[in-house]
């Protein structure tokens, strides 16, 4: 479904990702592990086309989109979940939702059907799929960090992807938000969505992913079933510090 | 909470209402001057209204709005005066001019962001209203466009005050219908996080793009409604000065708030009126104003009010 092809990008003389190499087939969990500054973001940011790579070539369902624009990447069903919560700040969670909808719908540039009729079940149905049902009157920032993030993850949802990308989705939750966050990716890849994550969580990384890809320093080392990364030597030295 | 909401809304189109058939008698009972004051006023309202869209709901530091005011104004003058075209020709003209100028600027500007985007803005407004300054033989220079023969219907205090209502209120209503629609909401998401609106399929610049080409032809259109209330045009309509008035009367107001521009230069057009009359130095007191502003009231007045009215938890866009 996605390839990342020998993908390279520098920021002035510093080499963010050196050689960068991913294969994700539908319906899998992929994760993308390392250490800080080993270029996962900046991978997942090439990837949704907020970033321009060097070299190298991205390739969604066959097609090249490395030149593509985030908005056209997203059409072709790509969604990314930030690291830091990025919500629309001054708008409620329900409005959050409904301008994905709405963008995704082609109702961008619509400019007399009051919104407020608009998506109105569809909305209600992603912020309910995720757990946000009851505070969907709620001016986002009035939610606690753990909502923010889970809504991240309902706003992704509005734009329909076939393949959602979310960077470290459990960061800074409670241990209860992250069993939640866990469930609710499980959920939705069972009813058929395909999900690229990077997080710091190692147990949580090979019990949830599928397949794990490793980074270190700029370079993919390894990508493969978790017990495969787990018994690799190179891993095992440069990220697992042995164990 | 729907019906706290329904209340909401039928107090406020109560209120409108109420307000809609007192400017409607308004001349009936007023002197002239306070009749020739509330069309300034109503038209300022709707040239900061139209800032606004860019501003407050667009996230766009359209520092020199005043230009397209101007051009507006400049465009129905120079039709009037140096065309035998119908004079509803000019009154057409004169809008789209400015959104027209809008669109150039705009395509030059939209690749920066923030202050850059102001700043650039800032740069080329002051270029057109130099040339509006200095091309004596077309544009009268510093001296303006005076007596401006304006359609007979419209010339009095009276007719022109009843042609400023009429325009504004229907303007007032497209623009609040265009802020409530999908546009107007992905609009505003846009002025939240921009990155975040492209990565849910958003094409952000032609969003805004179109933002700024609304916002001035709408100033076109105050621009306009300026020469049938004045009869006359000149290079002040473009000076930056009054481009920082009209941000000034969206902070007053409240640049998050549908009316608050509306409000912010109906009080700022009195209170010009009233300082003027003791003192030359206005812009000290719009400065003290700013000042005031900035510590006591960063909401403005009437987003003020509105958070003392409801609850900042659930403040829903359309309540906005």
């Amino acid at each position: 479904m996605l390839q990342v092809k020998d993908v390279q990008k520098s920021f002035g003389h510093f080499q963010a990702i050196i050689r960068a190499n991913l294969d994700v087939r539908r319906g899998e969990i992929v994760a993308v592990i390392g250490p800080n500054g080993a270029g996962k973001s900046t991978l997942f940011k090439i990837i949704s086309g907020h970033l321009k790579p060097d070299r190298g070539k991205i390739l969604f369902r066959d097609r090249d989109i490395t030149s593509l624009e985030p908005h056209q990447i997203c059409r072709q069903g790509v969604s990314l979940s930030y690291q830091i919560v990025n919500v629309f700040s001054r708008l409620t969670v329900f409005e959050n939702v409904q301008v994905s909808v709405l963008s995704r719908l082609g109702k961008a540039f619509d400019f007399f059907t009051p919104a407020k009729g608009l998506a109105i079940d569809e909305t209600e149905k992603i912020l309910d799929s995720v757990g946000l049902g009851n505070v969907g009157d709620r001016i986002c920032g009035a939610l606690s960090h753990g909502e923010q993030k889970v809504l991240e993850i309902a706003i992704a949802l509005g734009s329909n992807p076939e393949l959602l990308i979310l960077d470290e989705p459990t960061a800074g939750m409670a241990q209860e938000e992250t069993s939640a966050t866990i469930k609710l990716l499980e959920r939705l890849n069972h009813e058929g969505l395909t999900i690229l994550f990077c997080e710091h969580d190692i147990e949580l990384v090979f019990s949830f992913a599928n397949r794990i890809m490793v980074m270190q320093q700029g370079v993919s080392i390894i990508q493969g079933p978790p017990h495969q990364v787990r018994e690799n030597r190179e891993v095992r030295e440069a990220y697992l510090g042995g164990a | 909470m729907v019906e706290a909401k329904g209340y909401f809304k039928i107090r406020t189109v109560a209120l409108l209402s109420i307000l809609l058939v007192v400017l409607a008698v308004a001349p009936s009972f007023l002197p002239r001057f306070f009749t020739y004051l509330l069309a300034l006023a109503l038209l300022t309202g709707l040239l900061s209204t139209s800032l606004n869209l860019a501003l407050g709901f667009g996230g766009m530091y359209q520092f020199h709005h005043a230009v397209f005011y101007g051009i507006g104004a400049y465009g129905v003058s120079l039709m009037l005066m140096k065309t035998s075209l119908p004079p509803v020709t000019g009154f057409i003209l004169g809008p789209i001019l400015s959104a027209i100028l809008a669109l150039i600027m705009g395509i030059i500007c939209i690749r920066l962001s923030k202050l850059y985007f102001g700043m650039l803005q800032l740069s080329l407004g002051s270029l057109v209203w130099v040339v509006i300054f200095r091309w004596y033989s077309f544009t009268g220079g510093d001296d303006g466009l005076h007596g401006v023969p304006i359609p007979s219907l419209i010339a009095t205090v009276t007719g022109s005050y009843y042609f400023t209502l009429i325009v504004t209120v229907c303007c007032m209503a497209i623009l609040y219908m265009i802020v409530n629609s999908p546009y107007g909401r992905i609009l505003q998401a846009i002025r939240d996080n921009p990155e975040r609106s492209a990565s849910i399929g958003v094409r952000v610049r032609a969003h805004q793009l179109v933002a700024l080409v609304i916002a001035g032809f709408f100033a076109g259109i105050a621009g306009i409604l300026f020469v049938s209330v004045e009869g006359s045009a000149f290079p002040d309509l473009l000076s930056w000065t009054l481009s920082l008035e009209l941000i000034i009367m969206c902070l007053f107001g409240g640049w998050f708030t549908f009316f608050g521009p509306m409000l912010g230069s109906a009080i700022m057009v009195g209170l010009r009126t009233l300082v003027g009359g003791y003192t030359e130095y206005w812009t000290l007191v719009l400065a003290i104003i700013l000042m005031l502003l900035i510590y006591f009231l960063p909401e403005g007045v009437l987003g003020y009010f509105q958070g003392l009215g409801a609850n900042p938890k659930n403040t829903s866009a359309e309540d906005r």
